[in-house]
């Protein structure tokens, strides 16, 4: 199990460091002198040359790589180009709601879509199971802007249960942020939904087939027993697994969903870092979101491994 | 056993069908038989003969497309088809219960051992939970495993297939039920390990008065623990007699051809030949109107093919299906075939064609960058260490072990499919180099093999023909039309009509697949055949078939043969020569007449117990292993064999390498034990009773 650990650990620091160096070499080979972005075209000389001197734009390339990793490594992160501000502060304020958004929808999510993939799995065939699966399939169709924008005219709009604008004041506390953030998570749930169940349906499908499940019916255990102590435990693996790497994906991807509701998350930074071609700012974003996805798998091995034995306690 | 108290199970008139996508067909058909108090009954078939769907019909689990179409399973005097699944679950597991096959996939791969047996325990008597963590152990203990505790608080991954197994016997045990069905319980398991189990069975089965369903396709089994057979073919049950009488005089031909099929311990090749049975078992799909075993049939007359037999009772307690017992049951006709003959090589030369030394496969296991960081020993898989060993022109050369002894790494070397990590080879005293892109052509068409699964040996997408042409083509350089016609000729010498060139492997049976795959590798004319395990994926009755084949070709084509095998009594039949191996080294090497004569080693020793005899009036002394086979990464230091050796000396065994010694007889013995002493401490391990 160490060793697993281990290994797994150095798989993710090596994933960080690739991906920085891309990163990196990205924002280089980008056209645009970056301090005529940040002085205006109408700077003289010798300011873009102090400019320069100043972001230390005339050392070589693996110095400034080095210098760069090694400031944000110790949380220096630069300041904005566009707004002239530390980038840290942020950054941190934007995955904080990030963060929010994510563990809401999972606890949306989670217990409705792996319930409706367990139902189906053990109906297979029937009724039950052809409703769940043509209805979550149908879901999946939809684009989040279709969804999102139908939640908001309904739930914002004319039912007015929730904010149909998302859009939170930074350092917002979490149970006043809490109404805004539901319709978001509805919208990214119906995203997993079909997916989620679907795998969860096939978990215990695969499952239900396998020679343990007769024996323990032939134990003579109540059907609930064996279904939920036998073939769960095994079934739920992948999608424990999936759900845990999604998390990832939650905390940076919504970039349709933030921008559709104005919820100021990770993924609206990033379209503004792009728009505003601010460099240091998409730099750091994307680290953060490299970070984020590399720590949600880590985080999805070691529960993987945790609940299967046969790696825990390997022999 | 009294026949005369109510049976514990009766079956009557039992017909199963499954829906598939041709139609309904019949996996059991009008099946009829009785299971008294403490009775084991052994019921054996070849593979489709409609034994497991019996016996999840009698657990009431048949697969959801299984229906029982016809007839009534009683239990007790209740009758079990009318149960339903609430009924059925204060059955299962406390009265009736199931040992599978495959021990391992049959356990829940995440929960404790001690929480399996615990929780059917805790369902079926009114123990709390820590009296039932307590009597799951305690019923570990009972099926002999040692440090119970220990076992009861790991995962089935972390314990070996024969604990597995001892294990799923102790959880059926565990509310002593009045039956117990077993589906080819000891099948998965290597010969010693099953020895082990079976006499478990015995012991636990009797003591308690469990009746039992045994099913099993290995008439040794079957010889060894059942007090009545019942033999299934093609759906139907053909003949059911008392174990003592079935072997004596089978009624049925089937059986009698199922009996000639397997060699009897002591059997060889140049004596007596197998007899085999051709063709083989109906497509269930139509089944013909007639006697079922008709068209393989040797005594079937024109009556066989119209009318299907009744099962009848020839004499009190014996029941056959077949039109002509009267004369078979009186002696004047014999289900033995005629048409098989000894055919022997007398003239063999004493000149080496295959020369061993000191071969070494060692296999590097998963050396991660975590390891080498921490400067980690590097780890070997030590599949074969050290292996001399020569095979003399035309003659045949068996190796025989249990799984894992490295039998196969063995073979793959020889033929280059691996390269040995250590140690030379000749061939007609050409030098083999290891790898074999480095080995000429001329090299290969030497040396060709034969391997368990035929599948994976041929190419789905070809034909027969062209599978068969390739070899002509491109070892011996002949034109496409010379090949052509070599192909006709070996598919003749195979036993396959002609117009199989056409076909592709997945038309073909398992039989017929192996039979392509000997073609092929004899087309070249190999002055050296491996054959890796040839017919351990086969049917019986196939198998003795295949066995025949590759002796007639092998002195058609005056070759050599090294065949391997885990099975010793396939071994002793086949070979001239056998080498007995053990965790990648050699044992014993024996002629094959003096196999059981004594001095043995104390491995082939307790491999000749462990061996299922297919006879009743073979007597064996009583030999087993302690323990399992270590893992290949850690082979025991000195004698490989001393973790489990019943005849160990002390440290000697330990500490060093023992030496080769030769017995009067010509044995060659790789033990401490100098083996004067060894005779006098031996009895033969083997008795044969006539
Ligand atoms: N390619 C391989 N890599 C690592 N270990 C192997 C490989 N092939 C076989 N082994 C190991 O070598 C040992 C001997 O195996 P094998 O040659 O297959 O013996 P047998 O034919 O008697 O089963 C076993 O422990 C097996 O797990
Ligand atoms: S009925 Fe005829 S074909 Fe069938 S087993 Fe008897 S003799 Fe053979
Ligand atoms: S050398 Fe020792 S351990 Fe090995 S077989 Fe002989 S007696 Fe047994
Ligand atoms: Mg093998």
């Amino acid at each position: 199990m160490l060793r697993y650990l281990l290994r797994r650990m150095g798989f993710l620091a090596l994933t960080i460091i690739v991906t920085s160096l891309i990163i990196f070499t990205i924002a280089q080979v980008l056209p645009g002198d970056v301090c005529r972005v940040i002085l205006g075209r109408e700077v003289g000389d010798q300011a873009l040359a102090d400019c320069r001197e100043d972001l230390g734009l005339d050392d070589p390339l693996v110095v400034r790589y080095v210098t760069w990793l090694s400031d944000f490594a110790q949380g220096d992160w630069g300041t904005s180009y566009s707004t002239r501000t530390e980038i840290r502060p942020q950054v941190m304020d934007r995955l904080r709601n990030s963060m929010m958004l994510a563990a809401v929808t999972l606890v949306i999510a989670v217990p409705i879509s792996t319930l409706l993939g367990v139902i189906a799995g053990f109906n297979e065939g029937k009724p039950v199971d052809n409703v769940i699966s043509i209805s979550s399939l149908a879901v999946v169709g939809l684009p989040e802007f279709v969804t999102g924008i139908f939640l908001i005219e309904i739930f914002g709009h004319w039912l007015g249960w929730f904010p149909p604008n998302s859009s939170i004041r930074a350092g917002t506390s979490f149970q006043e942020a809490l109404p805004s953030l539901i319709l978001p998570a509805f919208t990214a749930t119906f995203v997993l939904l079909a997916y989620v169940a679907r795998l969860t349906r096939a978990g215990v499908l695969e499952e239900l087939k396998r020679p343990y499940v007769r024996t323990a019916a032939l134990k003579g255990l109540p059907r609930a027993t064996v279904m939920i102590k036998h073939v769960l435990r095994n079934a739920l693996l992948p999608t424990i697994t999936v759900l845990a790497i999604s998390f990832g994906w939650l905390i940076s991807g919504l970039i349709v969903i933030e921008n559709v509701f104005n919820y100021p998350g990770l993924g609206r930074l990033m379209t503004f870092a792009i728009d505003r071609r601010d460099l240091p700012l998409l730099q750091a974003v994307t680290m953060l979101t490299v970070i984020g996805f590399a720590a949600a798998n880590l985080g999805a091995d070691l529960l993987y491994a945790y609940l299967n034995p046969r790696i825990r306690v390997g022999e | 056993m009294s026949d005369k108290t109510a049976p514990v199970l009766a079956i009557q008139d039992l017909t199963v069908g499954y829906q598939t996508r041709n139609g309904i067909i019949e996996a059991v058909r009008d099946v009829s038989l009785e299971i008294r108090k403490g009775q084991t009954y052994g019921l054996v078939g070849e593979s489709g003969s409609g034994k497991s769907t019996l016996a999840l019909a009698v657990m009431r689990y048949l697969s959801a497309n299984g229906e029982v179409r016809k007839g009534s399973i009683t239990f007790n005097d209740r009758d079990l088809l009318d149960m339903s699944t609430n009924e059925l679950r204060q059955v299962w597991g406390k009265e009736i219960s199931l040992v599978p096959q495959d021990p391992f996939s049959s356990l829940n791969p995440s929960i404790k051992i001690g929480e399996q047996l615990a929780e059917a325990l805790r369902q079926h008597t009114n123990l709390n939970a820590g009296e039932a963590a307590t009597q799951s152990v305690d019923l570990l203990k009972d099926v002999r495993i040692a440090d119970p505790e220990n076992v009861a608080d790991k995962y089935p991954h972390q314990i070996s297939g024969g604990m597995q197994q001892r294990v799923m016997i102790a959880m059926a045990l565990s509310t002593e039920p009045n039956l117990l069905v077993l589906d080819e319980p000891t099948t998965a398991l290597d010969v010693t390990t099953e020895a082990a189990v079976l006499d478990l069975f015995r012991e636990l089965v009797y003591e308690r008065q469990t009746s039992a369903l045994y099913v099993t396709h290995n008439l040794g089994v079957v010889a060894g623990i059942s007090d009545r057979v019942a033999v299934l073919y093609a759906s139907e049950l053909v003949e059911d007699a008392p174990t003592k009488d079935l072997f004596a005089q089978p009624l049925h031909p089937y059986t009698r051809g199922l009996l000639d099929s397997v060699p009897r311990l002591g059997q060889r090749k140049d004596e007596r030949p197998l007899q085999g049975i051709p063709g083989s078992i109906p497509g269930l799909q139509q089944l013909p109107t007639g006697c079922v075993y008709a068209d393989r049939c040797p005594l079937a007359i024109d009556i066989c093919f119209d009318e299907r037999p009744p099962l009848d009772t020839p004499v009190e307690g014996r029941r056959v299906r077949c039109h002509r017992w009267p004369e078979i049951l009186s002696g004047e006709i014999d289900a033995r075939r005629a048409d098989v003959e000894a055919i022997a090589v007398e003239d063999y030369s004493s000149q080496p064609l295959l020369d061993l030394d000191d071969v070494e496969v060692h296999y590097p296991v998963g050396q991660s960058l975590v390891d080498t960081v921490r400067r980690e020993e590097p780890q070997v898989v030590k599949a074969v260490d050290g292996v001399d060993l020569t095979v003399g022109t035309r003659r045949t050369l068996g190796i025989v072990g249990e799984s894992g002894s490295g039998k196969t790494s063995l073979a793959r070397a020889i033929i280059g499919l691996v390269a040995r990590t250590g140690g030379e080879i000749e061939l007609l005293d050409m030098a083999l180099p290891p790898e074999l892109n480095t080995r000429g052509k001329d090299v290969l068409r030497h040396l060709q093999i034969v391997f368990q699964n035929p599948d994976e040996a041929l190419n789905p997408y070809m034909t027969v023909g062209e599978i068969l042409r390739r070899p002509f083509v491109n070892l011996l350089d002949e034109s496409r039309q010379a090949a052509d016609e070599k192909v006709a000729e070996l598919l003749q010498a195979v036993r396959l009509p002609a117009e199989y060139t056409e076909r592709r492997p997945p038309q073909l049976s398992g039989g017929e697949k192996q039979r392509v795959a000997i073609a092929r590798a004899f087309a070249a004319n190999p002055d050296l055949m491996l054959a890796d395990e040839p017919v351990s994926a086969l049917d019986v009755s196939v198998q003795a078939s295949v066995l025949n084949l590759l002796n007639e070709l092998q002195i058609e084509n005056a070759s050599t043969t090294l065949f391997i095998s885990h099975d010793i009594g396939v071994v002793a039949y086949l070979s001239d020569e056998i080498a007995v191996m053990y965790l990648g080294n050699l044992m014993e090497v024996t002629d094959a007449d003096q196999l059981f004569d004594v001095p043995y080693h104390p491995y082939t020793e307790a491999l000749l117990s462990a061996v299922p005899a297919p006879d009743p009036s073979v007597k064996k002394e009583r030999i087993r292993l302690e323990g399992d086979i270590p893992s290949a990464i850690d082979v025991p230091t000195g004698c490989p064999f001393h973790t489990r050796c019943p005849r160990f000396l002390g440290d000697v065994c330990v500490d060093e390498k023992p030496p080769w010694q030769t017995a009067p007889n010509g044995k060659r013995i790789y033990c401490h034990i100098p083996v004067e002493e060894l005779m006098d401490i031996q009895k033969p391990v083997v008795k044969f009773e006539e």
